[in-house]
């Protein structure tokens, strides 16, 4: 390591490499802030190049490498090693070129998710896939973790809106994945990864046209069952709303606690739709979605951005407004068939009384993608525990119903125990397939997504105890 | 599961098989990819067969794996807008059941006789409407792949969403046989549109740029707009659709943007259509370089179907062309467009062009298939 430091220094300039362990703490975790650990050393570096000569002392020293954005991430993903470097991209914070002719902008992979919609709304454009922390998250962070935000239902997730990615490739080699390129979609498998199979320096993105009309409505309904016959209502009808929204009683009284976003009384749930797209089309879809929403006891509908903004702010601080009822809690994110959420969310109910924790669910209803707040007092003997029970048992839930064990917060080392649940021993060895053509060595980002998995060139098979290259020291499992 | 001796009608692009096996399930393809590795024997796997002659011939082929009979669709969540089908069912018999129940897979696949979910993902070329809804890859959400060595692997799953592990489903599209076979595959859909119209003009070539820019940047949203150029020299004919339950209020907007033209409820007769596909070359390049690319094809005598609005043409040689007259043609495309040769009876062609990644490319294909065993040389680079 201390060798390794040294060539950094000369590598990089003297405020890019951070040794000082004061300094070093401050990145000792992501937004998943249970799991920690000091890494071995930080750099920032400014350009592509220099992520790519930092990672080739990597190699050649050995040495693990972890990539971080802005460390939102709520997965673990970013969760440095001691014995490793990490590599900070908030020094590459440039909007490189705009182009509207062709709806893209280069960008590079430190840039805000939100700074690049700003550098073009003006002009009538939009960067779509909007996650709730686009203020800060970087875009590379989103295109490791392919990120989604409420809009996703209508437009899809970050790998459906990237062109092009520079990536410095766990060897040290600059490759630009281009979709214009022919060949295998080495994009499509980068994007999503979570810091595995590389480091984004630069990113193509596509920006898409300012819809014509935006209508968004919150409907409230006595119980949370008639709020879920309304999505698959809308979705019967034919129509695919930009966003669909829901949150139950707990979720709404947090909301309120927090921000006062005076949403109706007495809701068992409430339900945001947002119309979005040419105005005329808009407007009957509107028509249909009121008749839809007959059985609501109340239907607000945003006549303007201010009104808009007013009944996303409740769904939009919801995670941060738990922190008001409740002093500890853990975020779930798993994803059922749209059709299973009925059952699921009974389910769910059944757990939290079975183990006395409380759950509010706030959740992409369109997608079936859940985030379950499971609360709990951290002061109570066991409490911590109970919580960790109900929030493991959705997943398997998850699982049960045919979803998936992480929508949008990725696997990170939170969850790659849970991957066996979800892929059978031949899936996992096939997707390590892609990961020993893309990181021989093992560096990136290892202990991530994956629950140990073999080395490669180990030859699929029965495995018992300590593997021989790893207890002679050397190999290194990743 | 029947295996056959090959006859000369199953030669893939002019190299015959020793057998044609014909798996009925996920099982049997493996053990047809078990057995393969024991005796090291090439396989070739096939749908519909509609384009076994694209890309180079194989270097060698033992085994045709033909998946007509793993037609199955295996299950259609309407509620959940997903559909999983079985590698072998027709993209015409997949579109007949969902238009039943007012879904759509929104894949453009004209020339639909016999085209297989497999083989339309193995070769994923966007059709007309990917300008909207993305290409197969876009719309893929879960996938089973059989391994050169017989393993079976899923990825993905059966909801929209999904982030866990690494996604097999992007590798594969596009991989046209040379990874492995696909099995089985779990679509997105999407409700059928209420009302389609095309708004349909002639124009000038060099009016064709401005329009289909105003075209990309309408809120009127189109969700394709494509051009007819089939003897470039002469007119040209530009086609936008929309969709919607206020397509017809929507097609004026369009009529105003083009400058003219005339609303249509019904597709016009070329509409993603490739009609002779002995030579065909892909187009790729920026909306912005759309002029520059149109008066390059003007001089090759190739005729061109495409997107105005995404930047991806077909060219077709309508008459008979020389390996040297398609190679000169295809340089001089190279100068502004990406150029991929996908058909074409020549040897001697550099087909794909400038491949970025092919390192990293040849790096995934030895891990899959050490043995060179799954259409060996069928795509970039030699892969
Ligand atoms: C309040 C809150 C709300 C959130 N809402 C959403 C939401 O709605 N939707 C959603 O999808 N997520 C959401 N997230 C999760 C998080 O914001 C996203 O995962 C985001 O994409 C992470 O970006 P980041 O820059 O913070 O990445 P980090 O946390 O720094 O890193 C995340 C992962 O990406 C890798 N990585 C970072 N940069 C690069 C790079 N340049 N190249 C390769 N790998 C890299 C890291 O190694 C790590 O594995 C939320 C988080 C918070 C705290
Ligand atoms: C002229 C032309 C224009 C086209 N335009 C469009 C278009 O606009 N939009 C669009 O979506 N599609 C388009 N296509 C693709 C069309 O849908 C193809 O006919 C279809 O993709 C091939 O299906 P097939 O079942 O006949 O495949 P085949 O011809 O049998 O095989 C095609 C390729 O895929 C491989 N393959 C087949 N099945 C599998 C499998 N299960 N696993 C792995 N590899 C496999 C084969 O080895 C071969 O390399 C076009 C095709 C042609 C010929």
């Amino acid at each position: 390591m201390d060798t390794l430091v040294a060539a950094l220094r000369s590598l990089l300039p003297a405020d890019s490499v951070i040794t000082d362990p004061v300094r070093l703490r401050t990145y000792e975790c992501d937004g998943l802030t249970y799991h920690r650990a000091t890494p071995g050393v930080v750099v920032l570096p400014g350009t592509a190049e220099q992520v790519a000569q930092v990672v080739r002392l990597c190699n050649e020293h050995g040495v693990p490498f972890v990539a971080r954005g802005s460390g939102t991430g709520l997965s673990g993903g970013a969760l440095p090693r001691e014995d490793g470097v990490l590599i900070v991209t908030s020094k590459m914070r440039a909007i490189l070129e705009i182009d509207l002719d062709d709806r893209r902008a280069v960008v590079e992979p430190g840039v805000t998710n939100l700074a690049i919609t700003e550098a073009v709304r003006d002009r009538g454009y939009y960067y779509a896939p909007d996650p709730s922390s686009q203020q800060v998250c970087s875009i590379g962070g989103n295109v490791a973790e392919n990120s989604g935000g409420a809009h996703c239902l209508k437009y899809g997730f970050t790998v459906n809106h990237v062109e092009a990615c520079e990536i410095v490739t766990p060897d040290g080699d600059l490759v630009t994945l281009d979709r214009m390129d022919p060949g295998y979609d080495l994009l499509g498998a980068f994007i999503g990864s979570e810091g595995t199979l590389g480091i984004a320096t630069k990113i193509t993105v596509r920006l898409c046209r300012a819809p014509e009309a935006v209508t968004t409505v919150l409907a409230a309904f006595e119980s949370i069952e008639q709020g879920g016959q309304a999505v698959s209502a809308i979705i019967g009808a034919g129509i695919v709303p930009a966003a669909i929204e829901m949150m139950d009683a707990l979720a709404i009284e947090a909301a309120e606690a927090a921000v006062a976003c005076s949403y109706p009384a007495g809701a068992g749930a409430v339900l945001i739709v947002e119309l979005d797209g040419p105005a005329a089309e808009v407007e009957r879809q509107f028509a249909q979605l009121r008749e839809i929403c007959a059985n609501a006891f109340e239907l607000r509908v945003a006549a303007d951005p201010a009104e808009r903004a007013a009944i996303w702010k409740g769904r939009k601080s919801a995670f941060a407004a738990v922190g008001r009822i409740s002093p500890a809690y853990i975020v779930q994110d798993g994803v059922v068939p749209r059709t299973s959420l009925p059952a699921v969310l009974a389910a769910i109910d059944r757990l939290s009384a079975e183990h006395d924790i409380r759950v509010a669910n706030v959740f992409h209803a369109g997608d079936g993608n859940l985030h379950p707040l499971v609360l709990f007092d951290d002061a109570e003997p066991g409490a911590g525990e109970r919580a960790e029970v109900v929030s493991g048992a959705i997943l398997d839930l998850c699982i049960e119903h045919g979803g998936s064990i992480t929508g949008e917060h990725g696997v990170g080392v939170d969850k790659s125990r849970y991957m066996p649940k979800m892929f059978s021993e031949d899936d996992l060895d096939t997707m390590q397939l892609v990961r020993c053509a893309f990181d021989p060595q093992g560096l990136a980002n290892p202990g991530k997504v994956f629950p140990t998995p073999r080395l490669c060139g180990e030859v699929p098979g029965v495995r018992k105890g300590v593997h021989p290259l790893v207890e002679s020291g050397k190999a290194e499992q990743f | 599961m029947t295996v056959r001796e090959a006859g000369p009608g199953d030669a893939v692009n002019g190299v015959r098989p020793r057998w044609v096996a014909l798996p009925e399930t996920v099982g049997e393809i493996a053990a047809v990819l078990r057995a393969g590795a024991e005796q090291d024997l090439a396989v070739v796997p096939t749908g519909g067969g509609t384009k076994l002659h694209w890309g180079p011939p194989p270097e060698r082929c033992d085994v045709l794996l033909d998946l007509c009979c793993m037609n199955e669709i295996l299950e259609h969540a309407a509620g959940d807008l997903v559909v999983r089908a079985q590698a072998g069912v027709t993209m015409d018999a997949l579109a007949g059941m969902l238009a039943a129940k007012g879904q759509e897979l929104a894949l453009d696949v004209p020339f639909t006789e016999g085209t297989t979910v497999g083989g339309t993902l193995a070769a994923s070329l966007p059709g007309p409407r990917s300008f909207r809804y993305g290409t197969a890859r876009d719309l893929l959400i879960g996938i089973t792949v059989v391994l050169p060595d017989g393993t079976i692997a899923c990825s993905g799953g059966k909801v929209v969403k999904n982030v866990a592990g690494y996604d097999l489903g992007k590798l594969f599209t596009g991989s046209y046989g040379t990874l492995g076979v696909i099995a089985e595959a779990t679509f997105r859909l999407h409700p059928l549109p209420a009302d389609r119209r095309w708004v349909v003009a002639e124009l000038d070539r060099a009016e064709v740029a401005p329009v289909a820019a105003r075209l990309a940047a309408s809120q009127a949203e189109p969700s394709a707009v494509e051009v007819d150029w089939p003897d470039p020299g002469g007119p040209l004919t530009l086609a936008a659709l929309v969709e919607g339950t206020a397509a017809e209020a929507r097609a004026g907007a369009l009529r105003e943007l083009i400058g003219g033209g005339s609303p249509t409820t019904e597709q016009p007769s070329w509409w993603g259509l490739i009609e002779r596909d002995e030579v065909l070359v892909e187009l790729r390049f920026l909306p912005k370089d759309t002029a520059a690319v149109l008066d390059a094809v003007a001089g090759t005598g190739l005729a061109l179907r495409g997107s105005a609005v995404s930047g991806r043409v077909l060219l077709e040689a309508r008459g008979a062309l020389t390996e040297d007259e398609l190679a000169a043609a295809v340089a001089r495309l190279r100068e502004r467009a990406r150029a991929h040769v996908l058909a074409a009876p020549y040897d001697g062609l550099d087909r794909w062009g400038r491949v970025s990644g092919l390192p990293l490319m040849r790096r995934v294909k030895e891990r899959f298939d050490p043995g060179r065993r799954m259409s060996p040389g069928r795509f970039v680079g030699g892969i």
